[in-house]
């Protein structure tokens, strides 16, 4: 569904280069440098308060570095205003929910696709059949993401009526209307029981290997990490404690101390 | 507004020729009395003069405007008939206190006697009022309170228009017609007593909230709803005190302004410069509220005095308080004692 | 019970939903155009003015119901609209392109206005509309050379290319026509990007961000389109008070729009045309019953504002959902009868859930 992008120079889709930054005295994120090559998923683990969502909200330019850089595709990307994120190809996921509460689920997904959307105001005024073509083409690839993720019974509910679980999967199909070349996934599996998680699993492979998308996760579940995850990365007190292998860095001994116990 | 030079100067005069800042309706200006030139020492006491009853129009907005943040800062409900309370408040002091016209009654209370029964009873209705018609809406959006709260300001126009008449009153207190002479400065004791009557409830409210469990209590309502519930607060009975709280000084700002304004059901949109006064504290300190009214109290007279000469165009002194908040709001959009918070995802 | 089949794509994009649809509002059409021959004079009037409070709240509608952007002042927009008309007209400039240009100041105010309200939130940006309109009530009531000051100026009936118009049947048509149009022109807009766009910040200006929207842009686009509707409602409202002045564009208008739309329906354009028919009929309805009610509260003033204020109470407590909400929970229950829940709509009891934090 998406090209590899352009610009992944020598293996390297996303860098973060000695991230900091810093509220008040507190560096909330100290030097933390990893590196996601394409096609991968790549975890960041650690325990609360580590910082891994400020990463997050580093590279979505939610937040403004104090230093360092992040560059993606080649493109330095640390002063990007955060509107220009998602047309770029980084599309994320919140970790406390974060849709559309008001309106139906396909409402939601359409949003998503706004990054690719090529009309303009006076052409929709009239609603052009520039305009209805564009309409059709994004219901269309909507559609495709439904499919993917079983969606299609809740296609036009509001969200304030739906289960926990289903909104988890709209933020999914949410974030991947974006077309996204990199998918930042915010806790993904939290609040979702075994059967889910399992679930959850499957579409992450499913994204990996057909959708060609590069997954960048933030997770707890030790057991989706390992099953997933080509790579992690441990982080504690916003800085690095250890990075490689799901099951290198489950034996590295400062992780095993600061978060999984022995 | 200027000060005139008259010959025996007295604000009373002043008040009856309809340019006193207190009765102007929002848009509706008051001419601009022409100022003989007088001595600098003249001068100094015109500034001086100009600035007292500035501050005690200031007060008057910073009580509105306490009442107002008051409740936002424990209920995030914004309170668009706070000016409306004011008006009610003058209203029962003005039953209380002259006669109860077509009623028949004759109460004549003393001043003294009627100002805290009035606040008792503005009191009483502010916690019904919150009781019958806001606790249902706890939980919907802010939008709700704010429609809710304009429109309830509506009905207490038209009620009070119907209960005594449109016809604007008077209401004379012990401080009606007194003046302070030092020097040659004049100060009318009515202004002079919103001053004080400003000063004595803003330190009543202060050791209220400081040194009392229920002080506390809303304080903690107002921070964590959730967790004073845990804590055993009854928080819904909380809010309505405050809403009592409020009503009271409102109330109280009511009685206070009576004497220098004429009491009639449309007195309330002093609220609407008080809003203006509360946004510029931003809503998240009581202290804040009462100094930005004081401010806009202030600027008021001075840019109405001379304005005109100073250049501004004509009308730029009725809404001098808006302009001033519209630039402090671009420049710090959360007023200056912010309480709006990045959501932290 | 109803069960739409659907067949494509098309049938959920375009406007119409299914036959039934079509059928009853061409029926509303077909009243709407045949009403001339019908009704007496008076009642077209009343309709015109339904049709541009109509309009006016459409324009309020967009941006508060919508964009979630609360609005107390937009009676200025009206005047600004009204005003900035007529002195097109004076200058010889036919009627239509009058109208569109009013409406083009009005979005400049509008959008001068919006640029530097962006980082207002909520109350905040509520409370800087109502200074804005007290200000521009100032520059109403002080800029004579446009506005003819605080006594204001006749309005002459609108003239179309050289055709004079002079009939009430006439200025009904024109309204009518006006209305159409910006009714299609917002429902395009609403269910294109640029209304998703709006409906997003409304609900999450986080995640409306990291989905590509630029929310200054889409604020202040939103302001544009909302205040260029309204400022042609204005420049209708001139023509139909046959007189201008800065007192016909006070805050009693402004909370006229509001309980318009929250009254009819926030967040629907069904919304607005209900509430312009409460909004307008609601004076004369008033002076029908001001005989019956005892002279206490008949006679009293202020009582069109209080009935106004309890009517907006009454819905606020009961019906949030305004008109169009009790519309649509008595439409369900005939669809699904018996089966009826009215837990269906039942809102969730909260706790505050805090606007501190956006």
């Amino acid at each position: 569904m998406n090209p590899k992008g352009n610009g992944t120079a020598g293996g390297v889709l996303l860098e973060a280069d000695k991230l900091t930054i810093q509220f008040g005295g507190l560096r909330a994120v100290d030097q933390v440098s990893f590196v996601v090559k394409p096609g991968e998923v790549y975890t960041i683990v650690g325990p609360n308060g580590a910082g891994k969502t400020t990463v997050f909200n580093l590279i979505s330019r939610i937040y403004d570095v104090s230093e360092g850089r992040i560059v993606f595709q080649g493109h330095d990307i640390t002063e990007v205003p955060p509107h220009r994120i998602a047309r770029m190809g980084i599309a994320r996921t919140f970790q406390n929910i974060e849709l559309f509460e008001h309106t139906s689920v396909l409402q939601n997904l359409l949003v998503g696709r706004h990054c690719r959307n090529h009309t303009n105001l006076l052409a929709e005024v009239f609603f052009t059949p520039g305009v209805m073509r564009q309409e059709l083409e994004h219901r269309q690839r909507v559609e495709r993401i439904i499919d993917l993720l079983e969606l299609q019974h809740y296609r036009d509910q509001i969200i304030a009526n739906l289960p926990y679980g289903v909104r988890k999967m709209v933020e999914l199909a949410r974030a991947l209307s974006t077309e996204p070349t990199l998918l930042l996934l915010d806790e993904p599996a939290s609040g979702l029981n075994i059967e889910e998680t399992d679930d959850l699993a499957n579409w992450i492979d499913d994204i990996k290997s057909d959708l060609k998308i590069t997954v960048l996760m933030i997770e707890h579940d030790m057991r989706l990490v390992s099953r997933v995850s080509d790579r992690v990365l441990a982080m504690n007190q916003g800085r690095v404690l250890a990075e490689g292998s799901p099951a290198e860095v489950q034996r590295h001994p400062e992780v095993v101390r600061a978060y999984l116990g022995a | 507004m200027g000060l005139a030079y008259f010959e025996n100067g007295s604000y009373s005069e002043l008040r009856d020729a309809g340019t006193h800042p207190a009765q102007m309706r929002p848009g509706r200006g008051a001419s601009v009395r022409a100022r003989r030139a007088g001595t600098v020492w003249e001068d100094g006491l015109e500034v001086l003069q100009l600035l007292i009853g500035g501050v005690a129009q200031g007060c008057v907005y910073g009580l509105i405007a306490l009442g107002f943040v008051l409740i936002y800062k424990a209920t995030e409900q914004v309170n668009f008939a706070q000016g409306d309370l004011l008006m009610l408040g003058a209203y029962v002091a003005l039953t209380l206190i002259v006669e109860g016209e077509s009623r028949g009654w004759s109460i004549h209370l003393s001043f003294w006697l009627a100002l805290p029964l009035t606040m008792a009873i503005m009191a009483v209705f502010g916690y019904l009022l919150d009781r019958v018609a806001l606790r249902p809406i706890i939980g919907q959006p802010q939008f709700a309170v704010v429609i809710l709260t304009i429109a309830m300001g509506f009905v207490f126009r038209a009620a009070a228009g119907a209960i005594w008449s449109t016809e604007p009153q008077t209401l004379a207190t012990p401080f009606t017609g007194k003046k302070i002479v030092l020097g040659g400065l004049v100060l009318g004791a009515e202004n002079l007593s919103i001053i004080a009557g400003t000063v004595i409830l803003s330190c009543v409210l202060f050791a209220f909230f400081r040194y009392t469990r229920v002080g506390v209590a809303m304080q903690a309502a107002s921070q964590n709803q959730l967790a004073a519930y845990y804590m055993g607060i009854p928080v819904k009975v909380i809010f309505s005190m405050i809403w009592a709280i409020s009503a009271a000084v409102a109330a109280a700002a009511g009685v206070l302004l009576a004497p220098i304004a004429t009491i009639d059901p449309n007195m309330g949109f002093i609220g609407l410069k008080a809003f203006a006064a509360a946004v510029i504290g931003g809503f998240g300190s009581l202290p804040g509220a009462v100094i930005a009214g004081l401010m806009l109290g202030a600027v008021e007279p001075f840019a109405a005095a001379y304005g005109s000469r100073a250049g501004l165009p004509k009308g730029v002194p009725e809404v001098s308080s808006y302009i001033f908040m519209l630039v402090v709001l671009i420049v710090r959009p959360q007023g200056l004692f912010a309480q709006i918070y990045k959501k932290k995802v | 019970m109803r069960n739409i089949f659907k067949t494509s794509y098309v049938q959920d994009i375009r406007l119409f939903e299914h036959g039934g649809h079509v059928f009853w509002y061409a029926l509303l059409l077909i009243a709407v155009f045949a009403a001339p021959q019908v009704l007496p004079e008076f009642f077209l009037g009343e309709m015109s003015l339904v049709f541009i409070y109509a309009v006016a709240g459409i324009g309020l509608m967009v941006l508060t119901g919508f964009t979630g952007l609360a609005s107390l002042g937009h009676a200025a927009f009206l005047g600004i609209g009204a005003y900035a008309h007529l002195y097109f007209v004076k200058q010889g400039i036919p009627f239509p392109a009058a109208i569109v240009m009013g409406g083009a100041v009005s979005a400049a105010f509008g959008i001068a206005f919006a640029l530097p309200a962006l980082r207002m939130t909520g109350i905040y940006l509520a409370i800087a509309t109502l200074a804005f309109a007290q200000i521009m009530d100032q520059v109403f009531t002080h800029w004579a050379a446009v506005t003819g000051g605080a006594r204001g100026f006749a309005v002459t009936k609108p003239n179309l290319f050289g055709w004079q118009t002079t009939t009430e049947t006439q200025f009904y048509y024109i309204c009518l026509a006006v209305l159409i149009l910006i009714t299609l022109g917002t429902r395009n807009i609403l269910r294109s990007a640029t209304g998703r766009a709006m409906m997003a910040i409304r609900d999450s200006e986080i995640s409306a961000q990291s989905m590509g929207i630029h929310i200054a842009r889409t604020k202040v686009t939103s302001f544009g389109i909302s205040t260029f509707i309204t400022g042609i409602a204005g420049a209708l409202l001139a023509h139909k008070l046959q007189f201008v002045s800065p007192e016909a564009f006070d805050l009693i208008l402004s909370i006229s729009l509001l309980l318009m739309i929250v009254v009819g329906g926030l967040g629907s354009l069904h919304g607005c045309f209900y509430g312009a028919i409460v909004v307008a009929f609601l004076p004369q309805f008033l002076a029908l019953v001001k005989d019956v009610l005892p002279p206490s509260i008949g006679q009293i003033p202020g009582l069109q504002g209080g009935v106004f204020g309890l009517i907006l109470v009454l819905f606020i407590l009961l019906e949030p959902y305004g008109i169009y909400g009790r519309w649509r929970k008595v439409r369900l229950f005939f669809e699904v009868f018996p089966l009826y829940r009215r837990a269906t709509f039942k809102r969730q009891r909260g706790y505050l859930k805090t606007e501190r934090m956006r």
